[in-house]
């Protein structure tokens, strides 16, 4: 794995909190995640993982704490800016731009979600096209696309920018075994490429596949975080994740 | 990695023939069609320009304006203004009455932008009836009652009465031309791929990193401007302005509505079919009076429950053409695998 810049984190969540009412999503969460890590998430449902996503794209204000990518205080840039400055994300549930063609959908993303503009920005999603599978629906108004080639398109779209940071929600739910594995080998592959990923999923063994560190959210905060495979093997996570008593 | 050879299809030659060919004929119509008719064909092109540009509005930004009668009224008064005291031949005065919608457009904009929706809508309507009000505060146009264009400001354009037809025609004509050709300029441009990202869906199109809120004021100016510029040359036409009719909800706001939903909003054909049926419709039923308007909601109506989409909408679905199709398709080449390091050079810019 790369971590060309030593220790400095490319995101840095410190004391983030967020609530929804009476319910706290983020209880003070801190967060380093250096660069060229793949980072996976897991929780139960309701455990702020996609608010916290939320909060790192822009698209969520927190109610208190400081979020830094690359060294510079993002907690108040709009999403439109953060994907600017290289983090992209798909949707848990997928939000195509539905009357445009699918290649038009990953052209919008690399026209504006960059820094500098490509050259050759067409030629590239037509290539990012290919890499996903989504070559044969090119010219499909992403409408018509079924849910599962929807998500595909999700994590596309989001590759279209050319993310420094990628942050995957759920791209993995409801595939059949064989479409996970090329989803694992796909994630691996953009890892490899030295892109930093964060990955929310509830499919645990295609995580523990992908990334190289593992962290719980339940009830706002993080109850573990560190090596994928012990993670999941402490008690707590297996008491609260998996409903196996601790003291089983 | 390198990508198979590919090209971008825009289509939508065939439409730019027929347009120029339709240009072609409307501006040698002067020679063989009267004064009524030219007239006539006066009004549709402005309206055609209105119900375009309200579509580029409300069709393809999510802006559902009720008051551009606004920027029609400001228009209308400028060309008053500019012309009587500013001694400007009409045209340039048209001209700059577009450039001064342009700039009072901003700090409207930055009011409005802070409204959503129907409130968006609402606020919007509340704003031109601010601009009738000022409107009715001019005392040298004649405050609440208006004013007419001075005969020597009239003959200044033309001497003979025939000329200042053809003068109005051509300009209206222009006017339209240079309304739809902008429009489909800028929606098939990279500022057109963000328009149709943020209407088919806003939350996404922030998070590719469009600034929704820059690319709506480039859009609303752009709106005000051909707007302006229309008002003005209504204006021109009618000789004589007031408070109420420049600033108008039914004529220049109800009416655009009805057109560019019967004939297809979000398309650009649309407001064109639009303004053609709606003209028809008035020059057959008109002499019905009361029953005239309640024959209109009755083809609205219909039209919505039957073809939502509009007229437009319904043929493009059932016979697949459009004269400006929007959409970038890729094509790939046949000699694929010969030469897949050297893609067709239009590839690189959409």
């Amino acid at each position: 794995m790369r971590h060309d810049r030593g220790m400095t984190p490319l995101l840095q969540l410190s004391g983030v909190c967020k609530r929804f009412g009476a319910v706290v999503v983020a209880d003070r969460i801190d967060l380093a995640v250096p660069c060229g890590q793949a980072l996976g998430v897991i929780g139960p449902n309701g455990a702020g993982k996609t608010t916290l996503f939320g909060m790192i794209a822009g698209a969520v204000t927190p109610d208190a704490g400081r979020i830094s990518f690359d060294d510079a205080d993002i907690t108040g840039l709009s999403p439109a800016r953060r994907c600017r400055l290289g983090m992209a994300r798909s949707f848990q549930i997928p939000q195509p731009f539905a009357g445009m063609t699918v290649f038009e959908n990953l052209l919008v993303a690399a026209e504006f979600g960059r820094a500098n503009r490509s050259a050759a920005p067409a030629r590239e999603c037509v290539m990012i096209l290919e890499r996903c599978g989504l070559a044969a629906l090119a010219n499909r108004h992403a409408g018509s696309l079924t849910l599962m080639q929807r998500k595909r398109l999700e994590l596309a779209r989001a590759l279209a920018s050319q993310p420094r940071l990628l942050l995957l929600d759920e791209v993995a739910g409801g595939l059949t075994e064989e479409e996970c594995h090329s989803l694992v080998a796909l994630v691996r592959d953009i890892h490899a490429g030295g892109v930093t990923i964060i990955w929310i999923e509830h499919i645990v063994h295609a995580l523990i596949a992908a990334v190289d560190r593992l962290l719980v959210l339940h009830g706002g905060a993080v109850i573990a975080d560190g090596d994928p495979k012990s993670v999941i093997g402490s008690p707590r996570v297996q008491e609260i994740y998996m409903g196996i008593p601790a003291d089983a | 990695m390198s990508a198979r050879a590919f090209r971008i299809e825009r289509g939508g030659l065939a439409g730019a023939c027929l347009a120029l060919a339709a240009l072609a004929a409307l501006a040698a119509a002067p020679a063989f069609a009267g004064s009524a008719n030219l007239g006539l064909l006066s009004q549709i092109f402005a309206y055609i320009a209105l119900a375009s540009l309200w579509n580029l509005l409300a069709g393809f930004s999510g802006l559902v304006s009720v008051g551009q009668q606004a920027y029609v009224g400001l228009g209308g008064y400028s060309l008053f203004a500019l012309t009587m005291f500013g001694g400007l031949h009409p045209l340039v005065a048209a001209l700059l009455s577009g450039v001064l919608a342009v700039i009072l457009s901003f700090p409207v904009a930055a009011l409005l932008f802070r409204l959503r929706g129907a409130y968006f809508a609402i606020g919007s309507w509340v704003m031109a009836e601010v601009f009738r009000l000022i409107a009715a505060q001019i005392k040298p146009l004649g405050g609440g009652s208006g004013a007419s264009l001075p005969t020597i400001i009239v003959t200044g354009m033309a001497s003979s009465r025939q000329a200042r037809e053809f003068m109005i025609y051509w300009s209206s004509l222009a006017l339209v031309a240079l309304v739809l050709g902008l429009t489909i300029w800028l929606l098939r441009s990279r500022w057109g791929l963000a328009l149709r990202a943020i209407h088919f869906n806003e939350t996404a199109a922030d998070s590719c990193g469009i600034e929704i809120t820059r690319v709506k004021f480039v859009v609303y100016a752009v709106a005000a401007f051909g707007t302006a510029l229309a008002g003005a040359l209504i204006f021109l036409q009618k000789l004589r302005i007031s408070p109420d009719a420049a600033f108008n909800v039914n004529d220049w706001t109800a009416f655009v509505i009805f057109m560019t939903v019967i004939g297809g909003i979000g398309r650009i054909e649309g407001p064109v079919i639009g303004a053609i049926i709606f003209f028809a419709l008035r020059e057959t039923l008109s002499d019905l009076g009361p029953l005239y308007l309640l024959m209109l909601g009755a083809v609205a109506i219909v039209a919505m429950l039957k073809a939502p989409k509009g007229v437009w909408g319904y043929l493009v679905d059932k016979t697949g053409f459009e004269f400006a199709p929007l959409e970038r398709r890729i094509v790939y080449s046949l000699n694929e695998g010969n030469n897949p390091a050297a893609p067709d050079s239009k590839g690189d810019r959409p």
